[in-house]
């Protein structure tokens, strides 16, 4: 453990390109040790084996896929085919995997926005719902409110997509159910996975259900962390509480909203096991097939390889599209360095 | 409470209170809060409670009304469940899946954002834009590629190869995370611990993993969430191997079209749920503080 065998490794060449600060002979600098076994080791162990294990794991597939989406390559022939941009013409001719991805636009679109605004609503009115004299605090008993919305966080989400398709079900389903019980009797088997107007509300609820927790967490967390003075200085002013809301809490927590936003969006881009789960066949006139499905499908069950890969390039061009404008927007409507505190 | 005690100081030194400890303002919003919270719980809860109670029912029980309480509260829709479906030992595999990757990429991934933290070298900046990278590419991308990467080291469909996956994809959240944490403990202590001699390995793992500790609870406890409800990992790689549980109660629910029994479905799906749901509410004050953690950045 402790510096024994000092001298021999000085000569190891390929750490010493790792940590070339560390030149031993001349001392420049001060408090620089010599290269010494316990260094090197250190950083063979510290950097070499994670990076390894996540080079080999995550991003040389990242860049192969680059790579195959411009073969013909199936998968399971030794022959791989340079074929250019074909692959991308195929997609975007493809009236299947372009009702996917309006499926996804649609998803992106109003996943992150409802999810956001419900999560903070309901965050609001657990910190700040509380009396508006004296100390500005929450509302009683509302960590039990907390605790509970975040129970489906803890849930696998093919357990959240099994369970809501029998909630979803036609004849012994909950919904319907409780529907007909409250007397709307023209609900009574009423498919809402199975038609094709309802099954992408229906498929939504299921995902904001599964967040909305998650995320009034996160901004529960972020309104603690405002200084009270500011809340205190702003009742002063004469600020209500939706004022305060709009005026005070918003602005302060809008980075936490940003990271929010961005990764409801990344997950409406996949979406991939919801989907799944509640219809595996893409729904009724493919109203909630998305991109991931069809890449799914195309990869592992016809094994078109290289048509699957431009599928998933595809997905992440969209998926860093949408990450810019979110920053974009956050910059332009003057979400800037200094309303984080 | 506060506000009655102070009254008499109030009034001599600042103003006079307007309106009593309570407004009428305040008790509505204090109800029409309750209400919308109550509602949002009860949304919540009551999907979660009736699959529970749904897995003790028959088929035909289920059938006939969706409300209506078993006739027996009898185990055996979870004795098929566990046994004939297999969700038994898919559980066991994803205990053991799941636990050896936690450990590996704990270790690795507080190692790796250690040093980028406190140490800097060429290419340090650069690695640890790699590792934000991993953190924005869609997982779907890789499947392909990785399904043959697999394929070549004979790991595919293997539970060490999907070990050896959910690190890697696990690693750079890992990183990102700890990296701020390992950069805020103060640079004194690490000076310390080498004037009394302790070399690098040392300094590390009695001196600053101690000292993130609870930096890397709360991040052990989200990689154990994301690691566990892990779906397309498995299925991709994994599609012929020992079934980690989510894979297989997707498969117990995709032959359920064929052979109806759902009174098993739901205990699968009980079986799933519980556990995690238990471990949540003993440790949910830990995880509450670990999100704030989180997100200050």
């Amino acid at each position: 453990m402790t510096s024994v065998k000092t001298q021999q490794s000085r000569n190891d060449d390929g750490l010493a390109a790792v940590v070339p600060a560390t030149a031993p002979q001349q001392v420049i600098k001060r408090r620089r040790k010599p290269l010494t076994w316990d260094k090197v080791s250190f950083f063979a162990v510290f950097l070499g084996l994670p990076l390894a294990i996540y080079l080999l794991f995550v991003i040389w597939p990242f860049i192969q896929a680059f790579g195959y989406s411009l073969t013909d390559w199936s998968g399971f022939s030794p022959n791989q085919n340079f074929i250019g941009l074909e692959n991308y013409v195929k997609i975007f001719t493809d009236d299947i995997f372009m009702k996917a991805m309006s499926n996804n636009i649609v998803l992106v679109i109003f996943l992150p926005i409802i999810t956001i605004i419900l999560s903070l609503v309901l965050a609001s009115l657990v910190t700040v719902g509380g009396s508006s004299k004296g100390q500005i605090k929450g509302l009683r008993n509302s960590s039990f409110y907390r605790v509970v919305s975040f129970f489906p966080y803890t849930i696998p989400a093919v357990a959240i997509g099994i369970m809501w398709g029998q909630i979803y079900d036609p004849s012994g389903g909950l919904l319907n159910g409780i529907l007909t019980g409250l007397g709307f009797d023209q609900f009574k088997d009423f498919a809402w996975l199975g038609d094709k107007n309802t099954a992408m509300i229906a498929t939504m609820f299921v995902i904001v259900w599964g967040f909305v927790g998650f995320y009034m967490v996160l901004f529960v967390a972020g309104i603690k962390g405002i200084p009270a003075e500011l809340f205190e200085a702003a009742r002063i002013d004469g600020a209500g509480r939706f004022r305060t809301a709009v005026s005070i809490t918003i602005p302060l927590i809008r980075d936490n909203i940003q990271t929010a936003y961005i990764y409801m969006g990344i997950l409406a881009l996949d979406a991939f096991v919801y989907m799944a789960a509640l219809n595996s066949g893409g729904g009724p006139d493919n109203s909630t097939l998305v991109m991931a499905q069809q890449l799914f499908f195309t990869a592992f069950s016809k094994g078109q390889f290289g048509l699957a890969s431009a599928m998933g390039v595809v997905l992440a061009i969209a998926t860093l599209i949408f990450s810019g404008l979110v920053f974009l927007i956050n910059r332009l409507t003057g979400g800037d360095k200094d309303v984080s505190l | 409470m506060t506000t009655k005690v102070s009254t008499p100081e109030m009034k001599s030194l600042h103003f006079q209170p307007r309106t009593p400890a309570t407004t009428k303002g305040d008790k509505v919003v204090g109800a029409v809060s309750h209400t919308a919270l109550t509602i949002w719980t009860l949304i919540v809860i009551l999907p979660l409670l009736w699959t529970f109670m749904s897995s003790f029912k028959t088929s035909s029980e289920i059938f006939a009304s969706p409300f209506a309480l078993p006739a027996q509260w009898k185990l055996d829709n979870y004795v098929k469940a566990w046994s004939e479906a297999g969700i038994g030992s898919a559980f066991l595999n994803s205990v053991v899946v799941v636990a050896v990757a936690l450990v590996i990429v704990m270790v690795l991934g507080a190692m790796c954002a250690y040093v980028l933290a406190r140490y800097t070298f060429p290419g340090s900046r650069a690695i640890y834009y790699l590792m934000l990278a991993g953190l924005t590419f869609p997982i779907f991308l890789a499947m392909v590629p990785l399904f043959f990467v697999l394929k070549n080291m004979g790991l595919l469909n293997t539970l060490p190869g999907l070990i050896l996956v959910y690190v890697g994809f696990a690693l750079p959240f890992t990183v990102f995370f700890l990296f701020s944490f390992f950069k805020s403990l103060p640079h004194e202590i690490t000076e310390a611990a080498a004037l009394d001699g302790a070399g690098e390995w040392r300094t590390f793992f009695q001196v600053m993993l101690p000292m993130a500790k609870p930096g890397l609870a709360s991040v052990a406890i989200f990689n154990f969430l994301g690691l566990w409800n892990q779906f397309l990992i498995p299925v991709s790689i994994n599609a012929a191997g020992p079934r980690v549980l989510s894979q297989e109660l997707a498969a117990f629910a995709g032959q359920m079209g064929y052979a109806v029994d759902y009174g098993a479905l739901f205990a699968a799906v009980s079986v799933t749920v519980i556990p995690v749901l238990i471990v949540y509410v003993i440790f949910q004050r830990q995880l509450q503080g670990s999100v704030s953690q989180g997100t200050s950045k």
